[in-house]
């Protein structure tokens, strides 16, 4: 694996999350970080704690909600969920970063055409 | 949308649950951490292994708590506090830097505060009247002799009220009242009350609805109705204890029955905005009928209708004016006003508007030298701190973190000196809105408002963003490595010369100021110096009430009377009566020389008149150049005799002894018996007008009785006898005061006295900052120089030659700014040469004065530190370090 890991752009982590809830159910912060690394791939450079400052913002914001509840292995642990905004927020984002996706991978191609003409 | 404002909502929410929220963070990362940990042991890893792998998958977990914080809180808030708890540490460890900064700024704020209050009152803000800006005084135009020269007749007044188009309405008021011109009887002892006529609709036009009962009715301003009256809110407080049942009920005033229809508000003061520290108690309906054969009487103010620009409506009273008759009932008296149509706002205050912006001026340069001497003692400062801040950047801190920390500081400051100073200026205006001495309009509305509390805030950060960063600046920059070193020659070097810099600043500012108040000092030295005509010191006046019923002759009788007894109480002098006293109320009326009066170069000449009784002139101190004053016989025999004033005398009979003349004045044919050097009539500054005295005859009733005692005590050692003597021959004689004439004088000089004495504070608190400036830098100077000095002394310099040195220095400073200053102080004296009187704008003494002024407080306060210099110990200094 000699290329380096794949850094976050700024609001791609809101939107992991949010899917990994939506697709998940409840989780705590730890299984959120580890589902996304396996994902992933362990592609994405994620220092896990930085999910916390993720976490935070999508709760003040009314997309995901946290009740303290008990682990599988029977440890006190915050669970978060997805809320009724959350999920109306998720289909906005999916799009727009579908969208975005779909147009850097047409202008990136086009450049590879206009270079052999 | 919603989600932002609701996580605004949270951010707040979570920055006062700090603790909870960190503590809930750390319990759910332990949980993360050990729930990795378990995982990695699963994978077979030793516990140790486990640990540090989930520490490293982690990723620091105090920065984890630091992004924590950033997202869910307010970051920026966080570093504000920061900083406010480290710079409250730091100037409670500094606490004489602290104490002297907060003093100086608390003094220069407050000082822009009282004067910025007084400014926004009488300049800026508008008049307390429904739509202020529609509102107009209506003058004649080139008033020669005082209020009669400014006012119209009933008959004009109403002839101008129908033909007009530009007004809403046009009204006026009786403008010739004067002070306790009736008494209230009633309960206990009579009191003096100040009571004023107005015309139809003068409350309307100003758009004053009283706060209780009703305003004047039409019927109410026909002759022969019922008396009502309006009553002043304070009067209606003190005097009737505020009785709201009072509407509808009838008072006794100077014997006749009045009705109480309302009591004006309380933000209503007639006298702040139309006679400048004068008080009144109630107002009355003006009658037209009842005046419509006394001349010009009425003070005329008028409401714009809407979209009528005051030119429109000058250039209808230039065409309307002209064609109103004086008196419809004798169209041989002739017709042709004039009228100036003024802003009444303008009008108020007009006149003041250069003295308020100098004033402001003068208070704007204190804040600067304020603020110049804070950045001095804040250079001071950070000459000692400079190491702290090149510690502070080597450890990582960015530069402007640090200009944003000594930033702080100065807003810190300047807040606390801005609350000290609004404590300050609330005292200076309570003070100043009680002085009914002091003739300036509105000045009784003057108070803390939102406007004043928003200017404070303006200067207050002003002040500190002036101040503050410059040796922020200075000292975040530079080479750290030599600061660290403590070498620091060259950087302490550099820190002098701006702190010569300002220093020279101050000086030159603190120059300017004192020109300035030397210069209005002198003219107002001038003003007091001037030869009233009369003798003000000594004198003293008080209203006489007493009933004639009418009759003249009884009225000679009374008069005789109570002049007589007053005489012979002990310790008077003189005494005499008049209707009016000079620089208060007048009128004026034409005087001709018989036989002239058809001459268009000569004619009526306008004449102030005084209606008075035989000694008048004597209590006064009014000096007679010839002939002989009225007697007693003149009055009871209704003789036509005339005193008249050197004016009038080399007016109307020119190079001729007018003793022995025939006048023509008030439809008779009074014969000149006098001649008396020149009164200044409207105010010390103004020129002495064309004044006569008339003995008050079956002719000529007097407005009023003042009786003018002069004794060999002060006035008020006599007061009471001459109140138990009037009370003696006149049981109902109210209690009204006893005026020293001085007083008079005050009040006529009282806004130059005002401006002076605003001003010259502020140069001598200028001074003073200078000084402390001046003596700061060379004491600094000495300071850092101290081995220098002392290797100076081992190798023989003498004590007198190192003081000679330093006070060389601190004369270097002093002669650059005062050079400076003078070159200043020669513009802005040009531009206060209106103000001056009889003073020129380049006055040498005044800037001789100034230039030794500031060049021996600058040598003393040199004196100190040259001292110090010289009486170090070269073994001691050289052993530093």
């Amino acid at each position: 694996m000699g290329q380096s890991k794949l850094d976050l752009l700024q609001g791609t982590l809101d939107v992991m999350v949010l899917q990994t809830l939506e697709a998940m159910g409840p989780q705590h912060g730890y299984g959120v970080a580890r589902r996304i690394e396996q994902v992933s791939g362990n592609e994405v450079l994620l220092n896990q704690g930085t999910i916390y400052a993720s976490l935070v913002r999508l709760q003040q914001r009314g997309w995901i909600a946290a009740k303290w509840g008990t682990s599988d292995n029977n440890r006190k642990a915050k669970f978060y969920s997805i809320t009724k905004t959350g999920q109306k927020q998720l289909v906005q984002d999916t799009a727009y970063w579908q969208r975005l996706a779909g147009v850097m991978g047409r202008v990136l191609a086009m450049q590879g055409e206009g270079d052999e003409q | 949308m919603r989600h932002s404002l609701r996580e605004a909502f949270k951010r707040v929410g979570s920055f006062f649950r700090k603790d909870q929220l960190d503590q809930e963070l750390n319990e759910e990362m332990a949980s993360h951490l050990q729930m990795a940990v378990e995982e990695n042991m699963r994978r077979h890893m030793s516990a140790e292994e486990a640990r540090r792998q989930a520490l490293v998958r982690f990723g620091g977990v105090q920065q984890a708590l630091e992004r924590h914080r950033e997202s869910r809180g307010l970051p920026w808030l966080d570093v504000l506090i920061q900083d406010l708890r480290f710079t409250f540490r730091t100037l409670r460890r500094d606490s004489g830097f602290t104490i002297v900064a907060v003093l100086i700024l608390a003094l220069g704020i407050g000082a822009n505060i009282a004067v910025f209050s007084v400014v926004n009152t009488i300049l800026l803000r508008p008049l307390p009247f429904r739509d202020p800006q529609q509102l107009v005084r209506i003058v004649q135009k080139n008033p020669k002799a005082g209020e009669s020269s400014r006012t119209y007749t009933a008959d004009a007044t109403q002839d101008f009220q129908q033909q007009n188009h530009s007004f809403q309405s046009v009204s006026g008021y009786f403008a010739f009242t004067g002070p306790d011109n009736l008494k209230l009887v009633g309960t206990g002892q009579p009191v003096p009350v100040t009571s004023i006529l107005v015309a139809e609709g003068f409350f309307q036009t100003l758009g004053v609805d009283p706060s209780l009962g009703r305003s004047f009715r039409s019927e109410e301003f026909v002759k022969h109705s019922q008396p009502v009256a309006l009553l002043s809110y304070p009067f209606w407080k003190r005097q009737l204890g505020g009785d709201r049942s009072i509407v509808g009920k009838a008072i006794n005033l100077s014997n006749t029955s009045v009705i109480v229809i309302g009591v004006l508000p309380d933000t209503f003061d007639f006298g702040s905005v139309f006679s400048p520290g004068a008080k009144v108690d109630l107002f009355a309906p003006y009658i037209m009928d009842d005046f419509r054969d006394d001349g010009n009487d009425l003070a005329l103010v008028g409401r714009l209708k809407h979209g009528v620009t005051l030119a429109q409506a000058q250039s209808e009273a230039d065409q309307l004016f002209p064609q109103l008759y004086f008196e419809h009932k004798h169209p041989e008296y002739g017709k042709g006003y004039t009228g100036q149509v003024t802003g009444l706002k303008d009008y108020v205050s007009g006149k003041l508007r250069r003295s308020l912006i100098v004033l402001w001026c003068a208070v704007g340069l204190i804040l600067l030298i304020v603020c110049v001497n804070l950045s001095n003692l804040l250079l001071a400062r950070a000459a000692a701190r400079s190491k702290e801040f090149a510690m502070r950047r080597a450890l990582g801190a960015r530069r402007w973190r640090l200009v944003r920390q000594l930033l702080t500081e100065s807003l810190i400051l300047a807040t606390v000196g801005a609350v000290l100073g609004l404590g300050l200026a609330y005292v200076i205006l309570s003070y100043l809105a009680h002085q009914g001495s002091i003739a300036l309009p509105l000045l009784t509305m003057v108070r803390v408002d939102g406007t004043v509390l928003e200017w404070t805030l303006l200067i207050a950060v002003g002040s500190a963003v002036l101040f503050g960063p410059a040796p922020g600046l200075r000292m975040s920059g530079g080479n750290l490595q030599e600061v660290l070193k403590d070498s620091g020659a060259s950087a302490g070097r550099k820190h002098n010369r701006m702190r010569s810099t300002l220093v020279i600043t101050e000086i030159a500012l603190a120059c300017v100021l004192l020109v300035g108040a030397g210069l209005l000092l002198r003219s107002f030295l001038r003003v007091l110096d001037i030869d009233l005509g009369f003798q003000p010191s000594r004198a003293a006046a008080i209203s006489v009430d007493y009933d004639d019923g009418g009759n003249p002759a009884k009225r000679a009788a009374i008069w005789q009377e109570i002049v007589r007894q007053s005489s012979m109480i002990p310790g008077v002098e003189a005494a005499g009566i008049s209707d009016n006293l000079p620089m208060s109320r007048n009128r004026s009326w034409g005087i001709a020389a018989k036989g002239e009066e058809k001459r268009d170069d000569l004619g009526y000449l306008p004449v102030f008149v005084y209606i008075v009784s035989p000694g008048y002139l004597k209590a006064m101190g009014m000096r007679l150049m010839e002939g002989r004053d009225i007697s007693w016989e003149d009055m009871s025999n209704n003789r036509s005799v005339v005193i008249i004033n050197e004016t009038v005398a080399r007016k109307l009979w020119p190079g001729q002894d007018p003793i022995g003349r025939t006048a023509l004045a008030g439809g008779t044919e009074p014969q000149v018996i006098g001649v008396i050097a020149d009164v200044r009539e409207s105010g010390a500054e103004d020129n002495a007008g064309a004044q006569m005295y008339l003995p008050a005859t079956k002719q000529f009733g007097p407005e009023g009785a003042n009786l003018v005692v002069r004794s060999k005590l002060p006035p008020t050692a006599v007061a009471t006898s001459v109140m138990g003597t009037l009370r003696q021959i006149n049981p109902g004689q109210p209690a009204t005061e006893f005026k020293p004439i001085q007083g008079l004088v005050d009040r006529a000089t009282s806004p130059r006295r005002f401006f002076v004495l605003l001003v010259g504070t502020f140069a001598c608190l200028g001074l003073l900052l200078a000084s402390l400036g001046i003596y700061g830098v060379v004491s600094y100077s000495v300071t850092r120089q101290t081995q220098e000095i002392g290797i100076r002394m081992a190798l023989g310099a003498t004590e007198t030659r190192v003081q000679l040195d330093v006070i060389w220095e601190t004369l270097r400073l002093a002669l650059i700014g005062i050079a400076l200053g003078m070159m200043a102080s020669l513009a802005v004296a040009r531009l206060i040469a209106s103000l001056l009187f009889q003073t020129a704008p380049t006055d040498p003494f005044t800037f001789a004065g100034v230039v030794v002024l500031l060049g021996t407080v600058a040598l003393l306060a040199g004196f100190l530190p040259a001292r110090r210099a010289s009486t170090i110990d070269p073994m001691v200094a050289l052993r530093v370090n």
